[in-house]
């Protein structure tokens, strides 16, 4: 069979349309200003240059003229270079306004945010408050916020459509970016520099929230995890060390190769946007990663399924 | 006019075994073998590459689908790419120089036959190296232009990367060899009376377009040569582990990388010139401009390659500064679109399959050039690049610039190299199923990367109209597909008919037309003095002559 939809297909988040004429920051809609100029301009030209094509072909058509005839005047030769000339000169105005107002020199701030891309998945740390996530952003709307964007392997690329800009994410390398979100909700992106196997499933979210309901999601998500008993799937989870790649804040799991896992369960989606947040997919997950996402640093740990549901639960139980 | 004997340069041709054919293939030196092995093995990859382009798109059909593995599209993926640009859109144009050249200007060989052959062998052999990674283990994977640090052993295991590096090594001293060729054979084999500005425009375009290729290659070569040291030796020149530079693999490669965009269209443009003055009928209007024009994008095509990477956080003052010389770029070719359009004015405008692909041209080129210029507003760029925006760019110049240019340069020199008209009727058909499925595939991934499409996703998940306009992107490249079946017909069955009687089927202008079709191994017994940009031209209308 040609087209074979597996499992995934069913349990996979529909994502709502995200499009870059949509502008849900300041900077997008600056950026599409200079855009939307551009489409007038050149559907002028390109109107004109079909038209004139279709013209001469219909006039000068093999059946209609004996011999060839005429020519244009020189003339003409000044008029095509003046035109492109003149829309070249606008445009680099428009051009270097806009990268100025867009990008101001980020040099004496300091970032919001701190956003590390790995293979295939989004950290982000928010400084001065310790809360470490993975793959679901929450960021302020309303006022403008500055990111410090890198990357821990290879390049990738932060790109929200309906935010504007695009900024590569490169080893051994700060980028930074602004940002004005006009509303709070919820915005979708996805890497958009090539970066391996599973570039096309590292999506992330981004949730903007009021400056209050901000602060209260960082107070909340500083806290570490409330259930410390060691039975059941925290005993099994630093026993079968997954401790060493995972976070899990105020436990004995330290990693930091791994996404945080803190908080885990107040997250919606699993494996950057790949899969929706629920104890069947964890599940399936943890049993065999390559088979859900071929590529990822994940090992198979070959846990036999009580293992596997024990360590689920634990994890479905941090909120 | 009188026809003088061609005295002044007499290579003495290499004689090979005339009774055994792959012997005399394997061994001729002779430029028209050359231009046609060249042709052939395009062909080959090209047939190649577009069924690669066509799993991909099978597996882009629908959302999650499932028909390839992540590891094999990204292999498929780069594969095309590579393939297309290095082993078709290079070896096709340049055999077309290498046959066409000597002929336009009055020549019985290249300036040096036997490196013209090495330059052949190396590419082709190039090639091979590079599809040999298939059964090494896996092909590159990291995309055509294989960004640092993913092309490292660490994050790409097979050997694949290793056989890129050195399959494009190959080939680009292949084409710095054929360059040199071109350029000497030029300005020292041209017969009397062919000063440079009574050259053809294609020989023009060729000369400045091997000036690039002397130019922009040792780029590249040194960019590769350091990738193999990084992972045979680990010389961590790209490893940002250790202190290596992700960015220095992306200047090397760019500045490679945006002149050969030129080296692949420039040729094209030369094709252009011709088809447009001979199916018009009508000297080309403003030849110091296209020329001339051209000299400029060649000049400015060295110092606009960090366009490709605004994005890379490079800073304002050098976006600024790339931003602005890229825009540069389009008025010099602003003005070749109307200078083409000015050619046919006034003219008998003749609607064969070749001309037909000239004028969708314009149009096409038009499209993929907006864009270009679209790409060089720096904040339009920051939106737009690496989506599939930049997927349908880059298509509507590769395409609809430079394979539309070869497609029409097959059908109008086709009688030529062979003797025989390629069949119309079929030819048109082609023309119109590509053009349609071309726009079709292309034209829609504009949207998508307007809706936040990244390219190189191996799937896409279920996202409103992606599944739509993806799957309709699909059968236009199905149709493409289909079209390349009428063309290989077309010629299998043109081959078969006999040898057309008169060597000028469309009162052609140059001087590749005086020499009999197909030409004989010494191209020209004697050649007539030029005294104008339209030799046979003078020749066929005596009272009618050209004067400049």
């Amino acid at each position: 069979m040609l087209f074979y939809w597996g499992n995934l297909i069913k349990i996979s988040p529909d994502i709502p349309l995200q499009s870059v004429l949509r502008s849900s920051s300041q900077q997008a809609e600056e950026i599409n200003r200079v855009a939307n100029y551009f489409y007038l301009a050149a559907g002028f030209i390109l109107v004109v240059v079909a038209a004139s094509t279709a013209y001469v072909i219909y006039r000068f058509r093999e059946n209609k003229t004996e011999a060839p005839t005429k020519s244009l005047g020189r003339k003409w030769e000044t008029f095509m270079i003046g035109i492109p000339s003149l829309l070249v000169v606008v445009f680099l105005y428009l051009n270097i306004r806009t990268i100025n107002s867009v990008e101001p020199d980020w040099r004496g701030h300091d970032p919001d945010a701190v956003i590390t891309a790995h293979q295939w998945w989004w950290q982000a740390y928010y400084p001065g408050s310790k809360v470490v996530t993975a793959n679901e952003i929450h960021l302020p709307a309303g006022r403008k916020i500055l990111l410090r964007l890198l990357a821990a392997d290879v390049i990738h690329d932060w790109w929200i459509p309906q935010f504007g800009n695009k900024m590569d994410m490169i080893p051994a390398q700060e980028n930074y970016l602004w940002i004005t979100i006009k509303r709070p909700g919820e915005y979708y992106g996805i890497c958009s520099e090539f970066c391996g196997a599973q570039h096309a499933h590292m999506r992330l979210k981004i949730i903007a929230q009021t400056e209050e309901d901000y602060k209260n999601w960082l107070l909340h998500d500083q806290q570490s995890v409330t259930n410390l008993s060691m039975a059941g799937g925290a005993r099994l989870f630093m026993e079968k060390t997954c401790g060493n790649c995972h976070r899990i804040n105020g436990t004995e799991a330290k990693g930091i190769v791994g996404p945080d896992l803190t908080h885990l369960a107040s997250r919606q989606t699993l494996l950057a946007g790949l899969l929706e947040n629920n104890i069947e997919n964890l599940e399936n997950w943890i049993k065999d990663p390559q088979r859900i996402k071929p590529g990822a640093y994940m090992p198979d740990f070959h846990l036999d399924d009580t293992t596997v549901t024990s360590i689920a639960t634990y994890l479905n139980s941090l909120k | 006019m009188k026809a003088i004997a061609l005295d002044h340069i007499e290579h003495a041709l290499p004689d090979a075994n005339r009774d055994k054919k792959i012997l005399y293939w394997l061994s001729s030196v002779d430029h028209k073998a050359i231009g046609k092995m060249y042709l052939l093995a395009a062909l080959l990859f090209f047939i190649v590459g577009g069924s690669e382009a066509i799993l991909m798109r099978t597996q882009l059909a629908v959302a999650n689908n499932h028909f390839l593995p992540p590891d094999a599209y990204n292999q498929i993926f780069t594969m095309h790419g590579v393939t297309m640009i290095f082993f078709v859109m290079m070896p096709a144009l340049l055999g077309l120089t290498v046959y066409m050249v000597p002929l336009m200007i009055g020549a019985n060989e290249m300036a040096f036959p036997r490196l013209n052959a090495f330059s052949f062998w190396i590419t082709f052999f190039g090639g091979l190296l590079l599809y040999f990674s298939f059964a090494a283990g896996g092909a590159p994977n990291a995309g055509w232009f294989n960004y640092a640090p993913l092309n490292q052993q660490k994050y790409s295991n097979s050997q694949g990367i290793n056989y890129y590096a050195m399959g494009l090594l190959l080939g680009g001293i292949g084409s710095v060899t054929t360059a040199i060729n071109i350029i000497v054979t030029i300005l020292k084999l041209r017969v009397k009376g062919m000063t440079l500005k009574r050259l053809p425009l294609f020989v023009w375009m060729a000369l400045v377009n091997s000036f690039l290729i002397i130019a922009a290659l040792p780029s590249l070569n040194a960019a590769l040569s350091m990738l193999l040291l990084d992972r045979l030796v680990e010389a961590r020149f790209f490893n940002t582990n250790v202190g290596g530079s992700a960015l220095l693999w992306q200047h090397l490669f760019w500045m490679f990388g945006h002149p050969e965009v030129y080296i692949l269209i420039l040729p094209a443009f030369g094709i252009y010139s011709e088809v447009f003055q001979v199916f018009s009928q009508k000297r080309i209007y403003g030849y110091v401009f296209v020329a001339a024009s051209t000299v400029a994008i060649g000049l400015l095509s060295f110092g606009v390659w960090a366009h490709h990477m605004f994005a890379a956080g490079l800073g304002n003052t050098v976006n600024g500064f790339f931003g602005a010389s890229s825009m540069l770029i389009g008025i010099p070719t602003g003005i070749k679109i109307f200078n083409w359009i000015g050619t046919m004015y006034g003219g008998r405008v003749r609607l064969t399959t070749s001309m037909l692909f000239a004028i969708a041209f314009l149009i096409e080129f038009t499209i993929g050039g907006l864009s270009g210029i679209e790409f060089s507003i720096v904040p339009i760029d920051w939106q737009l690049t690496d989506s599939y925006f930049v997927v349908a760019h880059l298509h509507y110049v590769l395409l609809g610039g430079s394979l539309f240019g070869l497609f029409s340069a097959l059908f109008y020199w086709f009688p030529k190299i062979t003797g025989r008209l390629l069949d119309e009727k079929l030819g048109k058909l082609f023309f119109w199923l590509f053009t349609l499925g071309f726009n079709l595939t292309f034209f829609l991934q504009h949207i998508l990367g307007l809706m936040g499409m990244p390219r190189r996703v191996y799937t896409y998940q279920s996202i409103p109209y992606y599944t739509l306009l993806n799957l309709l992107s699909t059968v236009g490249a199905y149709l493409m597909g289909i079209s390349v079946m009428v063309l290989l017909y077309n010629i299998y069955k043109t081959m078969n008919a006999k040898i057309n009687e008169n060597k000028d089927p469309w009162n052609a202008f140059t001087l590749e037309w005086y020499a009999p079709s197909p030409p004989r191994e010494k191209n020209f017994v004697d050649v007539p003095v030029v005294t104008s940009r339209r030799p046979f031209w003078d020749l066929k209308n005596p009272d009618n002559r050209d004067y400049d």
